[in-house]
């Protein structure tokens, strides 16, 4: 469904240092440095598939969405969208596809997010009869009742992004690519826009990229996660097996009755201590996790103990440092 | 087609919403009539030769001016436009399966539609039973009030089609204010909107003739008030044509070969 080989982009960016004397300098003569937004990015995603593209900030994420939605134009290398080049049959290919840049908005500020909707039916050719049950669809699990009758510019940030959504949704596109769409949100609208994506591609089949900061999304979301960093793609496979080559460390809280003794087990390290509570690392490779208990049992007297795997954020940043990005 | 119509329709929907601020123009565009005409007759009382252009037909040509504003004016803009280029929303924009000049002709066009559909008729209105001198008159015969008609609707296409470029200029400056003022002020000038062009020397007069400014304002109003003869102004129509047409072409290139290089910047 989409296919994405050998993608390369990079922008001039004019350098200025900072002082009256360099600002001069700069009206005669600038400098540009090229920074190469993507070096050589190549995936292939099939249909229905939901894939979580991630990285640190600046990584080249926006820009590949950028690419893949026929805005920007790379300077090297193919991509093909169910048998499109974006950038080539623009007019074309948009038909095909919803985009939700959770940033900037597509909504007209000064009248109801219900006008907004039917300029779009318009733009996009949408029939009546379709566009009704779709809109109808969205308004339900999207919870838009209320707010579809009021100005977009008297809407919260959740409400606005759930109307976003819906925008990029009228038109019924196989393809959805989402930048970001849970940015500032609530952990209820958060909670709500995933189970939306989620519902939209198993009802539907439509095929989601997208790109987060919010490692939640990623796990309620996304199978397989994209990572890139500085431009380059860094790993492309499931997300368990991102946890179980990174993820080999669980935390182990322990109470117990008060003891004064040192419980240094092998293969852990203590990250808190008290005589009555004491939180430990563990690495998975070295020791297994029934062992720690067992003896941590023998020397303490255990009233609770709770096992927690390494949390998906702490994974990532961890990667981040591995490759150093 | 049901595109344009749509966004007509949205922009007629906005433009409504704010009454004060149409209600509020009138009164402007009233006391700025007033005055112009004034300054006008003062001119006129001391005169030693006959001007080229009658006082009548001036009066009419200024309430024409006060009541098409926002058909003849450059600097009537469009700031959401502006935005999008700037901010980048036009991201979005470029999602659309739409042709991007058409799309962003027609939101122009009907905003403009919209301002003056909600302002020509109290000004007019009013401006026809204004005590003498200062009130419009009607069109010669019912020929001339056609042509007026067909003049002033290309002359509005016209117009929008060269305020294009000032949103195309945006991409390359990233500020709308350098083009909003050089475009605005040779273009009004030209039009003849500050001085009627008949009232200028012959050499300006003779500039602001090959420019393609004068066909959005000073020539439909002309054409009212007699001054431009019919057989002058049917050939006057198939100049007008003649500009959009090269404009449209012009700008949709333009448009074209900036949008290859357009960069939306952040995340």
């Amino acid at each position: 469904m989409i296919k994405v080989e050998g993608i390369t982009k990079s922008f001039k960016v004019a350098k200025r240092s900072t002082g009256l004397l360099q600002a001069t300098k700069a009206l005669f003569y600038r400098e540009h440095t090229i920074v190469e937004a993507l070096k050589d990015i190549t995936f292939s995603i099939e249909p229905g598939e939901i894939v979580g593209y991630i990285g640190p900030n600046g990584a080249g994420k926006s820009t590949t969405i950028k690419i893949m939605s026929g805005i920007l134009v790379p300077d090297g290398g193919k991509c093909s969208i169910m048998g499109f080049t974006p950038w080539k049959n623009r007019v074309e290919y948009v038909k095909n596809i919803g985009v939700v840049f959770g940033q900037r908005s597509q909504l007209w500020w000064d009248v109801p997010v219900i006008d907004s909707f039917e300029l779009l039916k318009d733009i996009y050719y949408v029939p009546q009869q379709e566009y009704k049950s779709t809109l109808d669809l969205l308004i339900e699990t999207l919870d838009l009742q209320d707010i579809i009758n009021s100005p977009v510019r008297q809407l919260s940030l959740g409400q606005r992004m759930r109307c976003e959504i819906a925008a990029s949704l009228i038109h019924n596109p196989q393809i959805l690519f989402l930048d970001e769409p849970t940015i500032g949100l609530d952990a209820v609208s958060k909670i709500a826009v995933r189970q939306f994506i989620k519902a939209i591609n198993q009802e539907k089949g439509v095929t989601v990229v997208l790109t987060t900061h919010d490692m939640n999304d990623i796990e309620a979301l996304a199978n397989r996660v994209i990572l890139i960093g500085k431009g380059s793609l860094l790993y492309d496979g499931k997300l368990e097996e991102l946890r179980k080559r990174f993820g080999t460390h669980k935390t182990i809280t322990a109470d117990y009755r008060k003891n004064s003794n040192s419980i240094d087990i092998p293969g852990t390290s203590i990250i808190h201590w008290s005589p009555e509570h004491a939180v430990l690392s563990i690495d998975t490779e070295q020791i297994l996790t029934s062992d720690v208990i067992t003896q941590l049992s023998k020397k303490v007297d255990l009233l609770d103990v709770t096992i927690e795997s390494q949390p998906i954020e702490d994974i990532i940043v961890q990667l981040y440092k591995e490759f150093q990005i | 087609m049901k595109v344009y119509a749509s966004v007509l329709k949205l922009r007629l929907l906005i433009g409504m919403q704010y009454r004060s601020a149409a209600l509020a123009g009138v009164a402007t565009q009233f006391f700025w009539g007033f005055i112009s005409i004034m300054v006008f007759e003062a001119f006129y009382e001391h005169t030693s030769i006959t001007p080229p252009i009658s006082l009548k037909e001036l009066i009419t040509y200024i309430w024409l001016q006060q009541a098409f504003l926002a058909f003849i004016m450059l600097w009537f803009r469009d700031n959401e436009l502006f935005d999008l280029i700037t901010s980048g929303n036009i991201a979005y924009e470029l999602c659309r399966p739409t042709d991007l000049y058409g799309f962003w002709y027609a939101k122009l066009l009907a905003q403009r539609l919209s301002s003056a559909l909600l302002r020509c008729y109290p000004i007019l209105l009013v401006a026809f039973f204004l005590p003498k001198p200062y009130n419009m008159t009607l069109p010669p015969n019912a020929i001339t009030f056609i042509l007026f008609i067909i003049t002033l609707l290309l002359g509005l296409l016209l117009l929008v089609a060269i305020s294009m470029f000032l949103y195309i200029s945006v991409f390359i400056t990233l500020s709308p204010m350098g083009s909003l003022l050089l475009f605005g002020v040779t273009g009004e000038f030209f039009a003849g909107l500050i001085i009627p062009i008949p009232l200028m020397p012959l050499w300006l007069q003779k500039i602001a003739y090959v420019l393609p400014f004068r066909w959005t304002a000073d020539f439909p109003f002309r054409v009212y008030s007699g001054h431009i003869a019919q057989s002058d102004a049917i050939i006057g129509v198939f100049i007008q044509l003649g500009y959009l047409l090269g404009l449209l072409w012009l700008g949709k290139l333009a448009l074209n070969n900036v949008l290859k290089r357009v960069v939306v910047q952040g995340g």
